[in-house]
This record gives C-alpha cells, structure tokens and sequence, in this order.
C-alpha cells in the first residue's frame, strides 16, 4: 500500500493505493470513472485511453502508483460547463460511433493526435489511430468526424 | 493482476540496492505489465527506474548517439538530435507499436526484453550499438542471446544505449498489421568501417545476415541482393507468415532499405 497524490480532470485526489492497480481499474472502480472503459485488457484495443500528463496511454497498462504527482485527463473531464469537447461535438455530428463501446478511448486518441499534430491528413489520422480498435468497423465517420475536429481546434 | 512491491530508485545506485529475489525494473512497463497480468510473470517487487535522472538524456556527437535507457520511443522519434544524427532511428521509433505504447515504452525495455520481432535489437546489431549498464559497456553482437534472452546478469541495469553514427541507414519494415511487430525487420546500416544488416521477427533471435553484408559491400546496390539465396531453415513460421515467405520478404525489405538509405 502506498499514498498516491493525482490530479484526475483537474481535481486533486490523494489516495491510498494497493502496489498493484492499475489505472483502469483505479478510476472505474474507486473513482466511479466508468467513461473509461476496459475491452481487451491487454493494451491492444485502446477503449481504456486517458491522458497522462497530456499524453495518451493505455490505462489498462498503467499503473497507479506510476501516476504519482501527474495530471490524468478522462473522457468525463473534457466536456465544460455542460458543454461538450469539439471533439465530442464532431463524434456526434459525424456519428463516428455506433456501439460506442470504443468511443472514449477513440476521442481521447484523437485530441492527443491533434495536440501533435494540428492539421493530419488522412492517411495521418489512420496511422494515429492504430492503437484503438472499434469492432463495428466505423472507421470512415471516425476519421471524418476527427478531420473535421482538426479544422475546428 | 498478481501482487508484487512497487518502489521507487532515484538513482542507479538505489535502483540496485532495492533489486533483491525475484525483482524485475519497471521502465514502461509495456511488455512487463502485460506479462504480469497474463501470469507470463510474476515478480515480488518492481522497482520503478523512471525517475533516475541520468537515465533519460540523448547525447549526439560526430561519432555516436547514446540514448538514456528510459527515453521513450515516442522521444526518440521527435528527438531533433536523434533525426540530425540517425534519422532512420527515429523513423524506427515512430513505427513501434501504437501511439500510447511508444508515450511509455521505452528503448532500455525494448532492448532488455529482447522480444523476437521488436525494433531496436536490429537499430542496436545494424549500429553497432555498445549497451551502457551499471557494471560494463557490452557490445551488441554479444548482448542479444536468444528469444527474450541478453548477457544482462541479475540486477544488472541498462543505463544508455550509444549508437553508432552511420554514413547513411535505413529500416525497412514487413508488420504484423495488427501488433505493428516485425514480421520481417531489415536494417541496413553503411558504418565507416564495415556494411551491418540486422534482421528481426524472423529467427528466435535478431541476427546478422552475412550474406547480404557481403553482397553490399561488394555492391551498394539493390541488385546485388537479387541473386542472394536466402535459405528459410530454422526461420519462424506461423500464422502470420511461413518461413519460406519470410526468407523472400527478407530480401523483399533489404531492396526496400538500400534503396531509402
């Protein structure tokens, strides 16, 4: 067990931790965090991606105690005042989901690629997106809806 | 996920003092975690090496380019050192995994861990790579032993690994379209003193293919490759590829990689 300060969506958490706990099973289970959420459980499918310290990672794969004194950015901590991320806006408008089971990670990807690079191309934006996997096959209106984000952002 | 002690080393010193029993270093923990979950591993303590200082710098000169052994992959694929001095280092970087596993994964683990098909034990065989750790500098020829084996002893730390600056390289890569591992991995490297090409993904061991050495050291050129008979004895051979396949694409890539040197 150890003590663990981490700022989740801009609210800071102190918490005591077991050593082995991961990130995934941190913020669904002890923080109610559940927009996260876990598909392959082996950091192939990108559904648990959050941002670590402004950069996207698996949480599936990361562990608790690794996240001591940073910054973890949710699918929850995007949206402000009840409005909506204009990557989230540009999901809905495209329906770049259909089961929406990969959605979260997907858009947490996605603001993590345009963060790098502000004006992908296509071919960018599937390379980009090789880490999360959506079984419904929905990738034309996923990359769409993340083109269109990009000329807003 | 199987319980184990997580602790922290500030420095090398601290890092080895905590390793004791079955004790494994924790970088970013890309194939460890995962190892660990599938019950592949299981270890009494992890010793987080992240926070060491002296792990996480990138050095270029003339000669070589070392690199601290907790760099990330996606560091070294922006590092504007890495990309002056050794570009196609950096494009290898930028071919690992998937964004989020090159945001933790590191080079020091890639290399410790040895996987049969990564990257970077071809950059380290094809760049003459010396392996920096807390005891002694171990050549690359003498540091990858076998599948998911180094000369690495118990508790023994990579710090850096220092490349050798090339006259001019390139990796060409045939990936697992799903996992982005090398199915085939071709690095050609033109050092001052000799012609290196490393191959992965296609034996239980990154190796040297003399054949094709020799051939470009009489020829830098793709057609000196045509003619080469690559034999498929004792080449992987599953799902993704048979060995015979693996054998042609081998010098499939090796075209592919003196052609963008």
């Amino acid at each position: 067990m150890a003590n663990v300060n981490i700022k989740i969506n801009g609210k800071k958490i102190s918490k005591e931790i077991s050593d082995n706990i991961l990130l995934s099973d941190f913020l669904r289970d002890k923080l109610l965090l559940t927009g996260t959420h876990i598909g392959c459980d082996t950091s192939q499918c990108g559904a648990c991606v959050v941002h670590l310290n402004g950069n996207s990672v698996k949480s599936c794969t990361t562990l608790v105690a690794d996240c001591d004194g940073c910054e973890v950015t949710t699918i929850e901590g995007l949206s402000s005042n009840g409005k909506m991320h204009v990557m989230q806006e540009s999901f809905k408008k495209h329906h770049g989901l259909q089961c929406g089971f990969c959605t979260p990670g997907m858009v947490m990807s996605a603001i993590d690629l345009l963060q790098k690079n502000k004006n992908p191309n296509e071919q960018e934006i599937r390379d980009w997106l090789e880490g999360n996997i959506c079984r419904c096959t929905g990738y034309q209106n996923i990359v769409a809806a993340v083109k269109d984000a990009a000329s807003k952002m | 996920m199987k319980s184990f002690n997580y602790k922290t080393a500030t420095s090398t010193k601290e890092a080895i003092k905590l390793f004791s029993g079955r004790s494994a270093f924790l970088a970013g923990g890309m194939t460890l975690l995962p190892a660990i979950k599938l019950r592949l591993a299981a270890y009494s303590d992890l010793i987080n090496i992240k926070k060491i200082k002296g792990l996480s710098g990138i050095r270029a000169s003339s000669k070589s380019l070392k690199i601290g052994s907790a760099i990330t992959h996606a560091a070294v694929a922006s590092s504007k050192e890495v990309i002056k001095s050794i570009p196609s280092l950096a494009l290898l970087a930028d071919g690992i995994g998937d964004p989020q596993v090159r945001n933790r994964g590191t080079i020091g683990g890639s290399i410790a861990n040895n996987d049969p098909a990564a990257d970077y034990p071809a950059a380290c065989l094809a760049l003459n790579a010396t392996i920096h750790t807390n005891k002694r500098k171990i050549p690359a020829d003498k540091f990858f032993k076998g599948m998911f084996e180094t000369d690495l002893k118990k508790g023994e730390l990579i710090e850096a690994i220092e490349f050798e600056v090339p006259e001019k390289s390139s990796y060409t890569k045939f990936p697992n379209p799903a996992s982005r591992y090398a199915i085939v991995g071709v690095y050609i490297a033109k050092l001052k003193k000799e012609i290196r090409v490393a191959v992965t993904g296609v034996e239980s061991c990154v190796f040297r293919c003399k054949k094709i050495e020799k051939a470009l050291t009489d020829n830098f050129s793709e057609s000196s490759i045509d003619n080469i008979n690559i034999s498929s004895n004792g080449f992987n051979s599953d799902i993704h590829a048979s060995a015979e396949y693996r054998a042609h694409i081998i010098k499939v890539m090796a075209k592919k990689a003196v052609s963008t040197c």
